[in-house]
């Protein structure tokens, strides 16, 4: 079905200087969407040209529509040689598409040139006409709704979550063409930019297709990654969740689901036919005799098998296909997959979530961290329509992963991620999630409007702690550990730690404060080549994971924690190393057991270094007390002793079976026979275990006034103030000393992370009281002796007040309190998981309100509104000033602004006491909220992948100051297309690739950078309603001055 | 081992004022390291010298990049690249445009010219402040100057909108604009004890009393702040008739001094210099057509006026009383026609004296 696209280009400003000789340029723009080219007229003589043009009409399918970027491009004429091109925008029109997001995009945007980074800016208006709506749903996926959130979006409501949907699309990378031995790098470079664009517009429409054959009308979680395998393509691929969401306005009649039958699925699932002979095999028989991968050579030793078992529930040993669910949890377990057969189709048999919060009751039981990884060698892509190598590569992991939550007894994965890690032709792809057991009437249909009170009642747990019981079975338990009854309930079984990459349940009882919690570990391994390299590299992972483990979970005793929220364990290989790191938030859950300590043995009991070993017993013990006090770690000593043990005998059961569940003071006296267990006792039996305990208290904590975090809540604390700081920071680290051992690299990689903290804090020092939210890491081996770590973060300031009186009550009174809360508004899933649980029915109504008022509140241009509203007096002068400024002759290169643009700016600023600004504000976070703000409309996703290159290193400052600019450049270019989308914020954004790659010899260097995140109009939550009625007039004054530039 | 890069990029661009004096003022990173450590910021955070040189270079790199739209403080309010709150962009351009009165008043009064670019090294050393900071601080006057040449209307109106400066500090260009203009000698050792700000004085009453904007009549006219009105400078020749009419000289002398019989101590000295002060003033009115005797405009004023007064021990006290009258008894002399001509010139002369009358 075709659609009408129209752009107009309108006017330029800032533009370079692209004629030495006049010091002027002559621009021209070319608008392209397909194959179609529109010119405007040449502007002579001017860096603020004022173009003005006719509406350039495309008609296109809206295949097209979703696929292509429309591309602008603006250039200098010159009669006598080639026009040299200035920069181009590309703007992604899918916005336009779905009715509920924006109606235009009209705004400036940075021309970025790959050599020259930005230069000058375009204003551009953009808007796209549907032909028959009624029938657009069934030829594309025009309409669905992209989230990169991972919960469901504020202003939503789930009525249905469908479940997993995937998709990839390889091509050949352009970088790597014949052609390019005789092109310029910069049209090599160009040439990428607008395939990924391609690409990821087609991953999208497809993904599209797939939701609305499951039913759904949207994609929450929408995770797309870029795999630059170098000569042997290009692969573009996403995951995400597909569910059917509604707008929380009143009035507004649930959406229509679209019901197809698994027979009508269109075409585009041919790439996805292989993955369906596969599917019926059971799980069963292990994953590692089923697979014929292509690279039939390397296939027993590339797959990971974590054949090691540790006291921990997260790696899971994968030939213990152990009976599975868990008697208890068969009811709950049944009606899902019989769910699971009546919604899913036939090949989506995962039914993972890349949620990592849910809307309340959602969430069951948690069973622990499934991941799973694969070493893969990389062969050239052959035919890029049949991508089927790589399907089912993906294939064979989530299977794994799927039935390592079988291990778990859980029929779900929640928090599902993937990744992978290459180097030359050697990759490494990475699953993981949190396996679960989730209500099965999300995934019913109907359920959620009417009954569903009585679901409640069939999960006796309470929210506060019903999703740590186990979901496994405890008479075959997948892994050895601890049960005990829950410290809450009493009523049912929980294990000592808990792992998982979900965030927090909002609804979880906490005590104290969260804290960020890292594993770093460096492996060398020797140079190789092909299979006997890929065999090295999967020998080295299962010690790396189960080292990274080891880490972690002494650093959570350390700090007497008890379970980790949203874990992310990376590993990236190098040419002769591999790095791991694990971050995590820990936590105290209070259903769980108290952490024991940390017990140091030599390797005899009557070791001469005897008195060594105590004075490192000492600091540990010294440290675990000093760290409860900065978290303020104070579990309710009433859940132990005061209720009269309800269940007496199996109370007695977990004494024993927990090491130590005394406080921190006693440890010391116990004795090593009785606290022998895996994770609590490091025996010190040569240099190395000295030194990795060392380590362990290398961590410094944060300096006081600053928490750190990488989940999207902080656990103790809630009550955000308004400041916020979203930032990225990359490191790259040069290993001179090329004979290092893995000790000396833990050291420096360790070092190097602690550093890149300590810089934050420092940095960001006058937020205080401040927390770090989201803090992600991303660490890489660009070259050989080179680590590079790339961190994207949130500062948000807290009210320190509040959040004191807050702990002291929490841990007493949360659970039962949030339990009462839940069945007054049993109604209402809330969509923010961050807000509390109460959404009281005038709430909604206001945010419909606010939403009717005003569809594009935030596009305003509050500045020049003001502007507008200023006196005639400064009008007059300014118009004045406009004349007089008319028959100057201009010298300077930096006044060469044209009349008008000059007049405005200077009008702007004269009215506001020189504050004003005719640029829009634009908060980004990796968050999927803004403190005290209500985001009103979701206006689509945002993806955007640049490169920039550079020939004059030195010039532009070295690697640092062209990476700075650079960043900053990505950073303006994603504010401005928000703005113009009428946007006023970025919210859950990622960088999701940085990589840089140096020649410093020849003062070359060149940067990919891969962005994304959910433009959102958003309000502040005090001023609502002033604010909803000034943005609307607000709307009209700039639509009016956007008309008038 | 060795950091091969090292950014730190916020969405709100990060910066901190004192890293920004000291890159205003031409610190090396490594120097405003050292600085820093002293100044105690390392306690704060328990950050160590390798986070605050991180913080510097990323703080060094974030200035170097804005520099460019600092030239021209309009564009920092329209630019996309750096998101900077508006508090945050006046300080920027308040700082960037902040300058050291010691440096100043080495260049007042000398022409903006490669010239004395070339000079920039001996004035660095002669007041202490880094040769970069003197080059921005020379780059801006010259800027400022090249820019307003080219404007019609109020001068200091004109820098203040165009530079987005405060009034203070517009005013203060206007001052350096206009003694650049008309070349006034600021440098002669007799002129050594006058500071900055006395000269910015000076130049404000000049600006809006002798020159051509001053009269109100020409609003939009090139350069009117400027230059002086040519008019008025051709009329102040008129002025002669005071020491040149013997009658007349010998009348005002004896208003004056009946007024101020009894009222000071130095009495005398007023009364045996009346003549010499008097034709010295007037003389120094009568030659202002001249373009070279503009120039000297403010030396002269020290060497026929000041001078002599502080030899005779008068106080500013005295002084105010007598140039009071001074100006006053002129009005009281019948065949003295040039009243309004002689308000012009002796209300500015009067404020600039009393102004550059200290030691």
């Amino acid at each position: 079905m075709p659609g009408k696209l129209k752009a107009k280009i309108v006017a330029g400003r800032h533009l370079p200087v692209m004629d030495r000789a006049s010091d002027l340029t002559d621009a021209f723009v070319e608008v392209k969407f397909g194959n179609t080219t529109f010119k405007t007229d040449v502007c002579p003589k001017s860096l603020n040209p004022q173009w003005n043009s006719e509406w350039f009409k495309f008609e296109v399918d809206d295949e097209d529509l979703q696929d292509e970027p429309l591309q602008i491009t603006v250039l200098d004429h010159d009669t006598y040689s080639a026009n040299d091109a200035i920069g181009k925008v590309y703007i992604d029109i899918d916005p336009l598409l779905y009715s509920e997001a924006a109606s235009v995009i009209s705004g400036w945007f940075p021309i970025y040139d790959t050599i020259h980074g930005i230069r000058g800016e375009i204003n551009v208006i953009v808007k796209v006409e549907l032909f028959n709506d009624l029938n657009r749903f069934r030829q594309s996926s025009c309409g669905v709704k992209f989230f990169c959130t991972t919960c469901i979006p504020q202003c939503y409501r789930a009525t249905l979550v469908h479940g997993f949907v995937e998709e990839l699309v390889v091509n050949e990378d352009p970088e790597y063409q014949w052609i390019d031995r005789i092109r310029t790098p910069r049209a090599s470079n160009e040439a990428r930019q607008r395939l990924i664009s391609l690409m990821s517009g087609e991953l999208q429409r497809k993904i599209g297709l797939k939701v609305l054959e499951m039913g759904g009308n949207a994609v929450v979680g929408y995770l797309q990654c870029f795999d630059l395998e170098g000569e042997s393509g290009l692969v573009v691929r996403a995951i995400g969740t597909a569910c059917t969401l509604d707008k929380l306005s009143s009035g507004s009649a649930p959406n229509t689901n679209t019901h197809m039958h698994p027979n009508t699925a269109p075409a585009s699932n041919a790439c996805n036919s292989p993955s369906k002979d596969g599917k019926e095999s059971p799980l069963a028989h292990g994953c590692r005799s089923t697979h014929n991968s292509p690279v039939h050579s390397v296939c027993s030793s590339q797959r990971l098998s974590q054949n090691f078992s540790v006291s921990v529930p997260t790696l899971i040993f994968t030939g213990m296909g152990s009976g599975g669910s868990a008697g208890k949890e068969a009811g709950p377990l049944r009606t899902l997959l019989r769910q699971q057969t009546q919604t899913a189709l036939e090949q989506r048999e995962f039914p993972f979530f890349t949620l990592t919060s849910f809307p309340p009751g959602f969430l069951l039981h948690v069973g622990g961290v499934v991941s799973a990884r694969s070493v893969k060698l990389l062969d050239r892509i052959h035919n890029p329509d049949e991508p089927e190598t790589r399907d089912a590569w993906w294939e064979e992991i989530r299977q794994e992963i799927k039935s390592h939550a079988r291990a778990l007894g859980c029929h779900a994965v929640v928090g599902y991620s993937e990744s992978t890690s290459i180097c030359e032709e050697v990759c490494i792809l990475s699953a993981s999630g949190t396996a679960a057991i989730l209500n099965p009437r999300y995934m019913r249909e109907g359920c959620l409007d009417i009954g569903c009170t009585d679901h409640r009642f069939e999960d006796p747990s309470p929210p506060s702690c019903g999703f740590c019981h186990i979901p496994y079975d405890e008479l075959n338990m997948p892994f050895p550990a601890q049960l005990t009854y829950c410290y809450h309930c009493r009523r049912q079984k929980v294990p000592d730690v808990l792992f998982t990459t979900i965030d927090l349940p909002s609804e979880a009882a906490v005590a104290g404060k969260g804290c960020l919690i890292q594993a770093r570990l460096c492996r060398l391994k020797k140079k190789a080549q092909g299979e006997t390299n890929a065999t090295a590299i999967s020998n080295l992972l299962p010690f790396m994971e189960y080292e990274l483990h080891t880490q972690l979970m002494n650093k959570l005793k350390l700090r007497s924690m008890n379970a980790l929220f949203g874990l992310h364990i990376q590993i990236s290989v190098g040419e002769n190393m591999l790095l791991g790191l694990a971050s995590a938030t820990g936590v105290y859950l209070t259903a769980l057991p108290a952490p024991g300590g940390i017990q140091i043995a030599g390797k005899t009991p009557g070791d001469l270094s005897n008195e060594h070993i105590s004075s490192i017993q000492k600091r540990i013990n010294d440290t675990i007390a000093v760290n409860k006090e900065l978290y303020q770690i104070n579990p309710p000593e009433l859940a132990e002793e005061g209720v009269g043990s309800p269940i007496p005998e199996p109370r007695h059961r977990s004494r024993l079976f927990r090491s130590h569940s005394e406080s921190s003071d006693e440890l010391s006296e116990l004795d090593l026979s009785h606290g022998k267990k895996d994770a609590f006792v490091l025996e010190i039996d040569d240099t190395d275990a000295v030194e990795d305990i060392h380590s362990l208290l290398i961590d410094a904590p944060p300096p006081t006034g600053f928490y750190s975090c990488n989940t999207e809540n902080m656990p103790g604390i809630s009550n955000w103030t308004s400041g916020v700081q979203m930032f990225t920071s990359v490191r790259v680290l040069r290993l001179s000393n090329a004979n290092l051992t893995n000790q000396g690299l833990n050291k420096i990689f360790t070092d190097l992370c602690e550093n890149l903290l300590k810089s934050f804090y420092f940095k960001l020092r006058s937020m205080i009281p401040c927390c770090l939210c989201h803090l992600n890491f991303t660490v890489a081996v660009p070259e050989e002796e080179l680590i590079q770590v790339t961190v994207t973060a949130v500062a948000m300031t807290y009210d320190k007040e509040q959040t004191q009186e807050k702990t002291a009550e929490k841990p007493v009174n949360k659970g039962s309190l949030e339990a009462e809360e839940q069945l007054q508004f049993p109604l209402e899933l809330c969509a923010d998981s961050s807000s509390s649980n109460i959404q009281t029915a005038s709430k909604i109504s206001g945010v419909a309100e606010s939403t009717n008022i005003s569809p594009r509140a935030a596009s305003v241009d509050y500045g020049s509104f003001a502007d507008r509203c200023s006196t005639w007096l400064e009008l007059l002068r300014l118009k004045a000033h406009t004349i007089r400024r008319g028959s100057v002759k201009t010298i300077s290169s930096l006044e060469r602004c044209s009349p008008l643009q000059e007049g405005r700016s200077r009008s702007l600023r004269s009215s506001r006491s020189f504050g004003g600004s005719s640029v829009t504000v634009v908060k980004m976070t990796p968050l999927s909220f803004l403190p005290g703000i209500r985001i009103i409309k979701y206006l689509g996703i945002i993806n955007m992948f640049f490169i920039r290159e550079t020939t004059s290193l030195r010039e532009e400052g070295g690697v640092s100051g062209f990476l700075h600019s650079f960043i900053a450049e990505v950073f303006a270019m994603v504010r401005a297309h928000v703005a113009a989308l009428g946007g006023n914020a970025v919210v859950s954004y990622s960088m999701k690739e940085c990589v840089f790659m140096e020649n410093p010899n020849k003062n070359q260097a060149q940067c990919l950078i891969n962005v994304s995140g959910d433009a959102v109009i958003c309000i502040s939550e005090t001023d609502q309603e002033s604010s909803a009625s000034t943005a609307n007039t607000g709307q009209t004054g700039g639509g009016g001055t956007d008309g008038a530039t | 081992m060795s950091v091969e890069l090292d950014v730190f990029v916020g969405n709100t661009t990060i910066m901190d004022e004192e890293v920004y004096q000291l890159w205003l003022d031409g610190y090396t990173v490594n120097d405003a390291v050292k600085v820093r450590m002293e100044g105690g910021v390392m306690d704060e955070c328990e950050a160590s010298k390798d986070v605050l040189l991180s913080d510097t270079m990323d703080q060094y790199r974030t200035f170097q990049m804005c520099e460019r739209l600092l030239h021209s403080p309009a564009k920092l309010a329209n630019q996309l690249l750096f998101q900077i709150p508006p508090h945050r962009q006046i300080m920027l351009i308040e700082r960037y445009y902040a300058f050291d009165d010691t440096f100043v008043r080495e260049v007042l009064g000398k022409k903006l010219s490669k010239g004395t670019k070339k000079d920039l090294d001996d004035i660095s050393a002669k007041t202490g402040v880094t040769l970069k900071s003197c080059r921005r601080q020379f780059d801006n006057f010259k800027r400022v100057f090249k820019v307003v040449e080219e404007l019609k209307g109020p001068l200091v109106e004109n820098i203040r909108q165009h530079f987005l400066l405060s009034d203070k500090l517009a005013r203060d260009y206007a001052a350096i604009v206009f003694f650049a203009n008309n070349r006034f000698e600021t440098g002669k050792r007799k002129l050594q004890y006058l500071s900055f700000q006395d000269f910015a004085f000076c130049a404000g009453q000049l600006i809006s009393n002798w020159t051509v904007g001053a009269v109100g009549e020409y609003n939009m006219v090139e350069d009117m702040d400027v230059d002086l009105d040519k008019e008025f400078l051709q009329e102040l020749k008129e002025l002669k008739i005071l020491i040149t009419d013997k009658d007349l000289l010998d009348q005002h002398k004896s208003l004056v001094c009946t007024a101020l019989r009894g009222k000071t101590k130095v009495f005398p000295e007023m009364e045996t210099s009346f003549k010499n002060l008097s034709r010295g003033l007037i003389n120094i009115a009568a030659k202002l057509t001249n373009t070279k005797d503009v120039r000297d405009f403010f030396i002269d004023l020290v060497e026929k006026f000041i001078e002599p007064c502080r030899s005779d021990r008068w106080t500013a006290a005295d002084m105010k009383l007598y140039l009071t009258h001074y100006t006053n008894s002129a009005h009281i002399l019948d065949t003295f026609k040039h009243q309004v001509v002689w308000d012009r010139y002796m209300g500015v002369v009067k404020s600039c004296i009393f102004k550059m009358y200290h030691d």
